[in-house]
This record gives structure tokens, C-alpha cells and sequence, in this order.
């Protein structure tokens, strides 16, 4: 197939409406702006709602809405926006709503910079908002596997009836890459029963609602969301490796971090280094079986970990090895990018320093 | 002798008792809302949306499919539901804290976009369910929990208007203030929430019915005489009665 030059803001915005998605629901800011951009006149074109919201708090309520109706609804923002939509993302988890939601990372805390960064990670996978709940997490590296995963989100929201997030950051939202547009489109259910669309003809109801008072009927709800969770950990985990296979270190990074890491792979591989790739594409729920059995490996020594933030895959990256192999960390913050020789770098003095202590 | 039913509760609410105070004016509002959805055979295509207070849980009492909102957030909710599927007839219920206060934002500019929902608007003065607080609606002198000598204007500023501040904005198609103290107001209030639900099935804008509601409870007083306050001190601040109808201005 023809191969089409596309900005990752608008490709993720096109991939989301030919996989069905038909209410958008949006609120500026950088690095993300052309996707409510595009969505505003393309969400009309293919018969969908779009709503410019006044503000990320009423977007992410939007979407709650539009998705209690059985749609295929959507939201995008970048992580300041994110933040406020915390409350809004943990009752679509507490009302089992599936819906889809993009963040375009910057750098922060604070307002931080409109500059690429990957510091939203723990806030994306640990318990989004309040409460004990979870969201799957897809990574994207490139655009051409952003607008894959856009009808991948919206399956799997549909499947698991819970939100899910493409988290990417700027580089993916600003860059354009020539991508492939699949044949594989969405495949929204033929109906969600449980959606309010009316009552049914026998005068049966249909309540969304995330509110448990009785705290023994809201534990087994939650204990029901972990079942859940168990079938997403047990069916949905992907990853991505490459050279790992008897590799001597092995370097784990998600998103455009990734891409980088592989290009200071390939520059220590002439020197006769061999570093291996592990990059998780779901980061909830995250490979830790796959990326311990790679690390168990008697050629690998050691572990680094790459991102753009202080460390916070960094945290998985320990649960998956343990104490099987010295675990190390590099990262660029604040909106800083790093660069494959530094990369080479810390991986060459990571192999003295574990030569040293034998 | 054959039995005549004279009174029966309305097929649009279920068959359950609330959990409402003695003299709280909630189940009153959700009785003429639930009358209304059968009179105009909306019942079917009804969907509500209830707020975080105290008709948290609307949507076990009425007959017809409903939503649960984040604490003022209904109107986006009404917003997305609307939207996707016009078909449908879509209420928000908010009370005075949730909407005039945490979600002042979204019931603002869900008015301003005149999104085609009704806002049913129960305006009791007070945060109900949790406990008796100040809410922005609290008359000036009004003891609450948090105002415990009375509201002052000089530390709180002065209650909010919403039904008039609301209709200063052109997507507002109507908006009255109503009560339900007495019979004479209940039929009004019966015939506002008709005319909001018909102006929506129109698609004219946005309609909004506040209510004036009483809560004993946490006003300190008894049914009675909270049903007098509501009229002799409410009623004073807030004036009853239609603030927009772009029908009759044609």
C-alpha cells in the first residue's frame, strides 16, 4: 500500500475516526492542538459529535457521557490537561465506561514546558485518579504505530469496558513520518446492552453509576475489577525486543525514548557491544515475565533503563528483574531529550563498573 | 362496591420508598418529573443525569434510564449524552452545590453552547447530604455549619441568582423558578418542567427549571415551617417565576 506523509497529532486524530470513534471532545493545548484541530471538522464529516469543552474537566465528562450512550468517545490532552482529568478517568474506571483517551506528554511539574517528555508514567499506570483502579496503557514509538494503536484502544475499551490511554509525548504529536494506513479498522461491539439508549421494551433500566455505598458490595466490585485485571494482564500484555538474544546489556525504554536507545544500540554494536532493545508497547499492564526471562539470560550483565524522566518505568523495570541483574538508570527531564552517545556512554561505563565488581 | 383509583403512584417512578428527610421537597420534584415523562410518553426515551448531593441516588427511584455524574459535572455529561444521541430526552438534576458551585463552569457553558438538555435546578440554600454547609446559594444571616454566626456578606459576598444569570446568555431558551410549597406553585412547577421538556424535544436551546426546595433537616426547623421560610425568605431573594422564554419574546 501507498505510503502517506502524516503529522502524528492528525494521523492518531484520522486512525481514531476509521476505528469508529464518533464523539470528541477537546480542549487546547500544546503539544496536542491538532488533533481537536482536525477533529473539528472531521468528527462532523463522518457524523460524530465535537465539542471545543471548557476546560480538560468538562472534556474527560463529555466523554464519560457520549460513552454511557454506547459511543465510541474520545479525548485528547497533554499532561498538564491530564492532570485534570484524573477525576474524570477514575469514574470512567469506576463505572466500567470504555473510552480512549491520548496524552501528549511535555515536560513538567507544573506547566512546565511544551518540550517532549515521559514524566506522566507513574501518574498513567499506577491507580489513575482516586481510588484502586487501572487503565490499560499503550506506548506507541512511531506514528505509523500510533494510528495502529488507535483501533487497538478502542477494541480494547469495548472488550474490557474500561478507559484506556495512548500515552506518546510531543515528539510523536509534532514529528510527520510516512505511514501506511492497515485495512484493519475498528470493530466497534454490535451493541453494548448495557448502554443508556431508553429503556427496553419489557421497561428494564439502564443505570451507569460508579457510587457503592455499601462498602462490602463496593470491595466486591473492586475485587471484580482485579479479576478483570488478571484477564488483561493474562491476554493483552505486548512488548517489543530486539537483539536481545544473548545480548550483554539490555536496554529498556518505552515511546520515542526507544527509538533512541535502538540508535545508540546500533552504534555500540560496531564496537563490538552487543545491547538488546526490550520495549514495552502496554505499559500497564507491563511485560515483567517477558523482560525477566531476557534479563535471566547468562550473557546479559547488566539492565539500563532509559527515559525521559528521573526514573519511573524504572521502578517496573526492578519488579520485573529483581535482583538478577544490576539494574541502572539514565534520563533526560524537564523536557530534555536524550541522545544516543550519552546512551553509548552509560552503557560502556556500566560494563566497566560491573567488569570491576565482577 | 367496585374500588376506584382516584391517586396511584406515577408509572415513571419505581415502586420504592426514598431516602429522603420528612419534608424535603426531592420527592415531591421527582413525583411531577416522573408525571411528566408519562403524560408526554417520554418515559422510554428518558435519560437522566444525577448529581453528587443528595438525589445521588435519583436513579433508583425514577423509571427510566439514568447516569451519575461527578460532583458538578452533569451538564458535560448531558453534554455527551445529548450530542450522540439527539433522539434521546436528556434531564440534569443538580443541586445548589453541586451546580452553582463546583460545576458553575460547566452549567455555564453548557448555556452558552444552548445545549438542547433540561436542567432540573433543586436550590435548597445548603449542602444537604453532607452535613449542612454553606452553599453559594446560603441567604445572608442563614446559620450553616460552616457559617455558624450566619453568612455574612462582608466574608462571603452575596447569594448567587443563577436562573437570572443564566438567562443574561443567548443560548438560555428558558428558565423559570418555581416551588412546590403549595398546590397553587406545584402546578407551576408541573407546567415549567412540561414546557422545558417540550422546548427541548424542539431543539431550541437550552432550558433550565430552578426549583426552590426546602431541608429541614439541616435548616433546624420542621416541614411546616421550612415550607413558610422557603416562601417568606427564599422566595423574597429569589424571585419566582419565567426569567427567559425565547417563545414568548418571538
Amino acid at each position: 500500500m501507498q505510503k502517506e506523509l502524516w503529522k502524528g497529532n492528525e494521523a492518531i486524530a484520522e486512525a481514531a475516526v476509521r476505528a469508529g470513534c464518533r464523539a470528541y471532545f477537546g480542549y487546547p493545548i500544546t503539544p496536542q492542538n491538532e488533533i481537536p484541530e482536525y477533529m473539528s471538522h472531521r468528527m462532523p464529516e463522518a457524523g460524530g459529535a465535537f465539542v471545543q469543552a471548557e476546560s480538560e474537566i468538562a472534556a474527560i465528562n463529555m466523554v464519560y457521557g457520549a460513552a454511557a450512550a454506547g459511543v465510541r468517545a474520545m479525548t485528547s490532552s497533554s499532561s498538564p490537561g491530564i492532570s485534570l482529568k484524573q477525576e474524570g478517568i477514575s469514574y470512567l474506571i469506576g463505572a466500567q465506561l470504555p473510552a480512549v483517551i491520548v496524552n501528549m506528554m511535555r515536560g513538567g511539574p507544573g506547566l512546565g514546558t511544551i518540550q517532549p517528555g515521559q514524566a506522566d508514567y507513574i501518574q498513567a499506570t499506577r491507580s489513575p485518579g482516586h481510588g484502586d483502579g487501572h487503565m490499560i496503557v499503550l506506548a506507541p514509538s512511531s506514528i505509523q504505530e500510533a494510528a495502529d494503536l488507535m483501533a487497538d484502544a478502542f477494541d480494547l475499551a469495548d472488550r474490557y469496558r474500561t478507559p484506556v490511554m495512548v500515552l506518546a509525548d510531543g515528539m510523536i504529536g509534532q514529528m510527520m513520518e510516512p505511514i501506511e494506513w492497515k485495512q484493519r479498522e475498528g470493530k466497534p461491539p454490535a451493541e453494548k446492552p448495557w448502554a443508556v439508549t431508553g429503556r427496553e421494551g419489557d421497561g428494564k433500566t439502564h443505570v451507569i453509576t460508579s457510587l457503592r455505598l455499601k462498602s462490602d458490595s463496593n470491595e466486591a466490585f473492586v475485587l471484580s475489577l482485579a479479576e478483570k485485571y488478571r484477564q488483561i494482564e493474562a491476554a493483552e500484555t505486548r512488548f517489543e525486543e530486539v537483539n536481545c538474544q544473548g545480548a550483554d546489556v539490555l536496554i529498556a525504554a518505552f515511546g520515542t525514548t526507544a527509538r533512541i536507545a535502538l540508535s545508540a544500540a546500533r552504534k555500540l554494536e560496531k564496537e563490538g557491544v552487543k545491547a538488546g532493545l526490550f520495549r514495552p508497547v502496554t505499559v500497564w499492564p507491563y511485560p515483567y515475565g517477558a523482560l525477566r526471562r531476557l534479563a535471566e539470560q547468562e550473557s546479559v550483565k547488566a539492565v539500563l533503563t532509559v527515559e525521559m524522566n528521573l526514573g519511573q518505568m524504572l521502578y517496573d523495570v526492578r519488579l520485573a528483574v529483581m535482583d538478577r541483574k544490576p539494574v541502572y538508570f539514565y534520563g533526560r527531564t524537564g523536557g530534555m531529550v536524550p541522545e544516543p552517545a550519552h546512551i553509548a556512554d552509560r552503557v560502556r561505563e556500566i560494563l566497566a563498573e560491573v567488569k570491576k565488581n565482577g | 362496591m367496585a374500588e376506584q383509583v382516584v391517586y396511584a403512584r406515577s408509572k415513571g417512578l419505581k415502586d420504592v420508598e426514598t431516602h429522603y428527610c420528612p419534608g424535603c421537597h426531592h420527592g415531591i420534584i421527582h413525583k411531577l418529573i416522573a408525571e411528566v415523562l408519562v403524560e408526554m410518553d417520554l418515559l422510554d426515551r428518558a435519560v437522566g443525569i444525577s448529581p453528587v448531593g443528595c438525589a445521588v441516588l435519583a436513579y433508583d427511584y425514577f423509571n427510566c434510564d439514568f447516569v451519575q455524574a461527578a460532583h458538578g459535572r452533569a451538564p458535560a455529561v448531558a453534554t455527551g449524552i445529548k450530542r450522540t444521541r439527539p433522539d434521546l430526552l436528556v434531564f440534569a438534576y443538580q443541586g445548589d452545590g453541586d451546580l452553582a458551585s463546583i460545576g458553575a463552569a460547566e452549567i455555564v457553558h453548557a448555556t452558552m453552547r444552548g445545549e438542547k438538555h433540561t436542567t432540573i435546578f433543586i436550590n435548597n440554600a445548603i449542602y444537604g447530604m453532607t452535613g449542612g454547609q454553606m452553599a453559594p446559594t446560603t441567604l445572608i444571616g442563614q446559620k450553616s455549619t460552616t457559617s455558624p454566626s450566619g453568612r455574612s456578606q462582608a466574608q462571603h459576598g452575596l447569594p448567587i441568582r443563577i436562573a437570572e444569570m443564566l438567562s443574561t446568555l443567548d443560548g438560555m431558551a428558558y428558565a423559570e423558578r418555581v416551588c412546590v410549597a403549595d398546590i397553587p406553585n406545584l402546578l407551576k412547577a408541573k407546567k415549567a418542567i412540561k414546557k422545558a421538556f417540550s422546548l427541548q424535544q424542539q431543539g431550541i436551546g437550552h432550558t433550565f427549571v430552578e426549583f426552590l426546595s426546602t431541608c429541614p433537616t439541616n435548616w433546624g426547623m420542621t416541614p411546616v415551617a421550612a415550607g413558610e421560610w422557603l416562601k417568606s425568605d427564599m422566595a423574597q431573594y429569589y424571585p419566582l417565576g419565567v426569567k427567559k422564554d425565547v417563545e414568548a419574546a418571538k
